[in-house]
């Protein structure tokens, strides 16, 4: 019996195979929704964690989510790292209330069911009751309970989990040539986390994610970027998808011989006057050595890896109703990094997040996209931009990553 | 002998309305779109940061807004007149009583909580921001500046974007 939502109401056209049409009731239904808890977050995928130096001692741990599946992510006694529900197997109650912390096991508030750091029940209240009444039947088996667990696999630091024993291994699931960018930025550095915010979206989680594989919109949309030449379509640059269509890489380097005529000869709001007080704030330095100044990374369904010079972030996209989507940021910096490589971290923090100069807009323009599109469930999006393949290229004026998305999440789906 | 008037300490009193006055003239800068006038109540070397209590409390150094010159305050606000995009709207500051700190000769240190109402244009009104400003003023003769403004925001969630600053 196939225990997956089915999508009941009309309409459903969605022409088999073409990624460069996206029916907007994808962004706007219920079922829509549900289906991907189940196929999407809790299907064959790998859902961002949280960083392993957030969970650096025996008894740390992180409270998530896998889509809506609360979720806890600690470190066991042995060392290493487990993921569970967040959800006590006596009634259902929250096993950890708070985000972060230490603990020696996890303790249900509701009836004291405990669990130890690897998401095992090891106590039950009363369980051989008072005085030898009530308590638990003889034949209850501790071992028979207990919150759901995932796979859990760390790439350079990042930990992932996953509900489904299917699901290829991470570095599988990646692919080599998006794994060796993640590498690029993170492999064999200690990470510290500077800062943590959250962005609340007014719009469906696949919208922002669309936005994230945009690499056509990116010098269009943010003036700040295009006009201090931090990013434009002229420079060097390409974007990479992954065989699967879900993962990508989009990146580019400073290439000062290239003219901006691209940008003159078109009637495009990016150009114009614009001058800053205190450039410092552009101050970076190549900390990788190989000229990018700009990547972008994806991880299907909704992990973010961002280095823009120095300004180096995760972000977890998680829905929150069909309208609603958190985007959780972690700065990030390194444990040998110098004041000076600190403060350029710090004042370039100004580039990104809910107040960033070139990131703000995209808080804004998925909540375009939702209202825009109200009334509208059976009309398409069109993603032409670049061609109708979900390929890697070497040009960024494409929309090939946004279709790759789209790839994958039909795939999984089944839509 | 009896010192020269200008010259005479600021009384604490005296210091108390000015940081009223101050905190009226920041908040009416940044809600009646007088945002060009808001740097200008910062000292010429300064620090301006926007973070959350979570951050601030374990000492997380990045903020949502983190500038650390005037200038960069100034680029702020160009930025928001020509470069960024967001649909037009408002906000409403209201603005606790000051908590004096500390006090060094023309040093102050003060602590003041505050609340932000934002508007959008199509009239939706949202309780938008709450939290304290950890601040560090210059006194120069009875004119108040910003050395430090470290607004701690009592949530981490941002709602859609943070323009217009805090």
């Amino acid at each position: 019996m196939d225990s997956v939502t089915t999508i009941t109401d009309a309409p459903t056209r969605w022409e088999p195979g073409r990624l460069s049409r996206v029916p907007y009731w994808a962004f706007q239904r219920e079922d829509v929704y549900a289906r991907e808890q189940e196929r999407v977050f809790r299907g064959d995928c790998w859902n961002y964690l949280c960083l392993e130096a957030e969970v650096p001692q025996k008894g740390d741990f992180v409270a998530t989510r896998a889509g809506d599946t609360p979720v806890i992510a600690s470190r066991g006694r042995d060392g290493e790292i487990y993921a569970f529900e967040n959800r006590c197997a006596h009634r259902g109650a929250l096993l950890a209330l708070k985000e972060r912390g230490n603990v020696k096991e996890f303790t249900c508030v509701y009836h004291a069911w405990s669990y130890n750091l690897e998401g095992d029940l090891t106590g039950v209240a009363f369980k051989d009751g008072i005085k030898g009444k009530g308590g638990m039947a003889p034949s209850f088996c501790m071992e028979d309970h207990g919150p759901r667990k995932l796979r859990v696999a760390v790439v350079h630091g990042l930990v992932f989990g996953s509900f489904s024993n299917d699901v290829p291994e991470i570095e599988n699931y990646i692919g080599e040539e998006v794994l060796s960018r993640i590498a690029r930025v993170l492999a064999g550095r200690k990470l510290e986390v500077i800062g943590r915010f959250t962005q609340m979206l007014p719009n469906n989680w696949k919208l922002y994610v669309e936005n994230t594989k945009d690499s056509y919109h990116a010098s269009i949309l943010h003036l700040f970027f295009t006009t201090f030449e931090i990013n434009r379509l002229s420079q060097k640059g390409a974007i990479i998808v992954s065989p699967n269509g879900g993962n990508h890489v989009s990146y580019s380097a400073i290439d000062p011989e290239a003219a901006s005529a691209d940008y003159a000869e078109q009637n495009i709001r990016s150009e114009s006057e614009f001058g800053l007080a205190d450039p410092s704030l552009l101050n970076g330095v190549d900390e990788i050595g190989d000229g990018v100044t700009l990547q972008i990374l994806s991880v299907f369904p909704g992990f973010v890896l961002q280095q823009i010079q120095n300004a180096i972030a995760v972000r977890q996209i998680l829905p929150k109703g069909v309208e609603q989507t958190e985007l959780n940021w972690t700065l990030l910096g390194f444990a040998d990094d110098t004041p000076e490589l600190r403060l350029m971290r710090l004042k370039q923090g100004n580039l990104v997040g809910p107040a960033g100069f070139v990131s703000m807009e995209d808080g804004c323009v998925g909540g375009f996209v939702q209202r825009g599109i109200a009334g509208s469930a059976d009309e398409d999006a069109v993603l032409e931009m670049g061609g109708e393949d979900a390929v890697s290229s070497e040009s960024r004026v494409t929309e090939a990553a946004v279709r790759g998305f789209w790839k994958a999440y039909r795939q999984e789906m089944a839509l | 002998m009896s010192v020269p008037a200008t010259e005479m300490p600021v009384s604490d009193d005296r210091l108390y309305r000015l940081l009223g006055q101050f905190q009226a003239q920041y908040a009416s800068a940044i809600d009646e779109d007088q945002l060009e006038a808001w740097p200008d109540l910062f000292d010429d070397a300064c620090r301006y940061i926007i973070t959350s209590a979570d951050n601030h409390k374990a000492g997380m150094q990045a903020g949502l807004v983190y500038a650390d010159s005037k200038g960069m305050l100034r680029d702020r606000v160009s930025a928001l007149r020509e470069a960024n995009i967001y649909e037009q709207h408002s906000y409403r500051h209201m603005i606790g009583q000051p908590l004096i700190k500390a006090r060094d000769g023309a040093e102050l240190q003060a602590e003041t909580s505050f609340l932000v109402v934002r508007i959008m244009h199509s009239g939706e009104t949202l309780l938008f921001a709450s939290g304290r400003y950890l601040d560090h003023y210059r006194l120069d003769g009875e004119r108040l500046l910003l050395r430090e403004r470290i607004v701690v925001c009592d949530s981490r969630a941002i709602d859609t974007l943070l323009a217009l600053p805090l």
